[in-house]
């Protein structure tokens, strides 16, 4: 199942020149960048691990597209995600995040549904990948 | 819900899509390719990269430094011909700009440095042409582990312009061999070589010093391609350099003064800690404050413009450098 998530999702999967520009979008802001990854795809894992410090007075994207290469590198099967928070008018928002990296197979979600009190149905989503243990996820390869 | 791509093989990894699939959005059309019998215009090329700007800027704005000049240049019509060569398929390797400058103080390193970040951008060479200067200290680290990440964001913020490593030979410091100088000249070295296309370093300091560092780390020196050499400036070129500070900030000379500024840089710099440009500089600061208070004491009711803007022999006079006797030798006021 293609996991979308962020800006950009129900687009294609983005280049690297498609990323570099993007990247280069939100530098040009003045948004510090930060790369982000997980091997937890549930939908409201909203607290991925960082990939070093939030990246800032950058004026150019190579830097930040070396650190999404480095990420790579280190976690080719998990999902990288790039930030850029907007730290103007004293809040701290995310103004953009999108994917940059996703594993080679994606098992997907089984629903579960649970008979609580008086015939109710509670539903809740369970993804596949996480039946394995946290670093294994998305190594070996799923049928 | 589905539990595998309906399609398998329809979706591309990140990265990798290739760039047919992508809706031309350039409304340009993609230069064609240059064949054996067409021409292309070299001067227009030069007219069109503004790099006669920045070299008029560099002729009119810095005196002396030949040397220096030539060798940019010759590293701007590289650069041009290069694009030059590219438009007819020609093979082009990206030459290696890493560039080493030697010099006394105040010779104009720094100032160089820059306009070189403004000249590669505006030949295309570099991508946004900024100039991030960092000494020793913002490259290594205190404690084990602090230096990598340390010297790596200082080279992401570099990227895209020019890291400009005031006094490099501090990085390495031979006596003690646990010094963490030497992780952020490895960390630099493999940047220097596999990112070529992101970033140039220019090391800047004492020649000898220099030197030393160089026999220490002899990757350092192979990987660097221009080892300029800042000439010391003569007398001539000092006093040219001190009438366009003067200049530039909105004063003049009076004739008497004009030789008393010379006594002054001729005694100055027979002087120890003279350092070229940067004394000048000082030492036309120091003027205008001694012509302020000049005029701040008089009471003068009456005060023209020329008053405002000329410098006087006093203003000068009044310096700690002529109450020594000047050398034998030199031309005395």
């Amino acid at each position: 199942m293609h996991i979308t998530q962020g800006t950009f999702s129900y687009l294609p999967d983005l280049t690297d020149d498609e990323i570099r520009a993007q990247v280069q979008y939100a530098l040009d802001r003045g948004w510090p960048l930060s790369v982000e990854f997980t091997d937890d795809p549930h939908p409201r894992n909203t607290y991925w691990e960082m990939w070093g410090l939030p990246m800032f007075d950058l004026h150019d994207a190579a830097g930040v597209m070396f650190e999404i290469g480095e990420c790579r590198k280190a976690y080719p099967g998990h999902y990288i995600r790039v930030d850029a928070y907007d730290a103007a008018k004293g809040r701290q928002t995310i103004a953009l995040s999108f994917l940059v990296n996703r594993p080679a197979a994606e098992p997907g979600f089984r629903l579960d549904r649970q008979e609580a009190s008086d015939r109710q149905i509670r539903y809740t989503t369970h993804a596949y990948a996480t039946g394995r243990p946290a670093g294994q996820r998305y190594t070996d390869p799923w049928p | 819900m589905a539990v595998n791509d309906s399609a398998p093989g329809a979706r591309m990894a990140f990265g990798t899509r290739p760039a047919a699939s992508v809706p031309a959005e350039d409304t340009t059309p993609p230069e064609r390719p240059l064949e054996n019998g067409d021409v292309v215009n070299l001067a227009e090329e030069r007219q069109r990269s503004g790099v006669d700007e920045v070299l008029g800027a560099l002729d009119e704005e810095l005196v002396g430094l030949a040397p220096v000049k030539a060798r940019i240049r010759q590293i701007a019509a590289l650069l041009l011909v290069d694009s030059a060569r590219t438009r007819f398929g020609l093979t082009t390797t990206r030459p290696n700009l890493h560039m080493c400058f030697t010099g006394e103080p105040g010779t104009g390193k720094t100032t160089v440095a820059l306009r070189m970040a403004d000249l590669l951008k505006r030949l295309g060479y570099l991508e946004r042409g900024h100039l991030v200067a960092v000494g020793r200290e913002d490259l290594v680290g205190q404690y084990v582990g602090h230096t990598a990440p340390k010297t790596k964001e200082v080279l992401k913020r570099a990227m895209g312009g020019v890291l400009f490593i005031d006094e490099a030979y501090y990085l390495y410091r031979a006596e003690n061999e646990r010094d963490y100088g030497q992780e952020s000249i490895e960390i630099l070295l493999q940047v220097m070589e596999n990112q070529r296309q992101d970033l140039v370093v220019i090391l800047a300091g004492y020649k000898d010093r220099m030197d030393t560092f160089f026999q220490a780390n002899p990757g350092m020196s192979s990987r660097i391609a221009h080892h300029i050499d800042f000439p010391g400036y003569s007398l001539e070129e000092l006093g040219q350099i001190g009438m366009l500070m003067v200049g530039q900030a909105g004063y003049e000379l009076s004739p008497a003064a004009c030789a008393t500024f010379r006594d002054y840089l001729t005694r100055r710099r027979q002087q120890p800690r003279f350092a070229n440009a940067r004394s000048v500089r000082n030492a036309v600061e120091r003027a205008r404050l001694r012509h302020a208070s000049r005029l701040f004491d008089s009471h003068a009711t009456q005060v023209s413009r020329d008053d405002l803007t000329r410098l006087e022999p006093e203003d000068f006079l009044a310096s700690r450098v002529f109450q020594q006797p000047a050398e034998r030798g030199s031309p005395s006021a």
